[in-house]
């Protein structure tokens, strides 16, 4: 079973979402995700959805929470990754409009 | 070519959070037999999250203790799930449907479980009394669009 996994390089977070995003394990991404926002100067975070075989609601708060926090230090949210299943929740709830696709080569 | 069948099955669980993969699993296994496309699959499961979730969350305020009950049947391709508690129950079941409300902004919940029950399943009925509990009855018939099956990709 794949866990999820914190990076952070300068002012960016990448987390490696694990298989489910769901109510439990949301609760663990966000108090590890706060942690690193609240010890980092971190502007920049990004999802990397492509282990992720299963979200519900509970992942729509985690992707707008980590948007409300960055919108607020003039930063931004990523995300690549993403399947089929989690897809239709991203269309479904609007929050395509709120982050961007991790595009390496666009960015750097 | 599908048999037909009868089934019927009731599971309870103490309001814990990692019940809520639990809760999947155990309604993949019940759905499997009806031979379900992935895309009917992934609905089915993504309701029943929201429904455990919410009464967990919202129906015993994860305390560990309170229980929370499935019941699935299923009549040859037409599936009838419930899940229900003896919470906190809704005081206006009518406002808590709508779209984006939720009254735990603080918990970062997006207000949008009842409307993916309501895209994901056939339909949707919800009963709860304030201090009672809270019932959520979803059905679903397979094979009601033209999809391959779960076994055919
Ligand atoms: N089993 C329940 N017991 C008590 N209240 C409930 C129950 N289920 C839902 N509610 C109430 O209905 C509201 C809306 O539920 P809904 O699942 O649509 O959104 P949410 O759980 O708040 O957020 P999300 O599901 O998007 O994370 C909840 O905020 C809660 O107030
Ligand atoms: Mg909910």
């Amino acid at each position: 079973m794949k866990t999820e996994r914190f990076e952070v390089y300068g002012g960016t977070m990448v987390i490696h979402l694990g298989e489910d995003l769901d109510h439990h394990n949301a609760v663990y991404i966000r108090e590890m995700a706060d942690g690193y926002v609240d010890k980092y100067p971190i502007d920049r975070i990004i999802f990397d959805f492509s282990g992720v075989e299963f979200m519900d609601s509970s992942g729509i708060g985690v992707v707008m929470g980590r948007y409300k926090q960055m919108s607020y230090v003039g930063g931004a949210v990523y995300v690549y990754g993403i399947g089929k299943n989690v897809d239709r929740i991203f269309q479904m709830s609007g929050l395509y409009k709120l982050v961007k696709q991790w595009n390496q080569a666009e960015v750097e | 070519m599908r048999r037909s069948s009868t089934n019927i099955c009731e599971i309870s669980f103490p309001a814990l959070s990692e019940n809520e993969s639990f809760a999947r699993m155990a309604v993949s296994a019940f759905v499997m037999p009806g031979n379900p496309t992935l895309e009917e699959l992934s609905d089915i499961k993504t309701a029943i999250s929201e429904a455990v979730t919410n009464a967990i969350l919202h129906g015993y305020n994860q305390d560990g203790i309170g229980k929370v009950h499935m019941r699935f049947e299923r009549e040859e391709d037409s599936f009838t799930f419930m899940v229900w508690d003896e919470g906190v129950g809704i005081e206006n079941v009518e406002q808590a449907m709508e779209p984006l409300y939720t009254s735990r902004p603080e918990l970062e919940r997006s207000g949008m479980g009842f409307s993916f029950m309501e895209a994901f399943m056939d339909s949707l009925a919800v009963e709860s009394e304030p201090g009672k509990g809270t019932k959520v009855t979803m059905t679903k018939s397979l094979g009601t669009n033209a999809d391959a099956s779960v076994c055919d990709e």
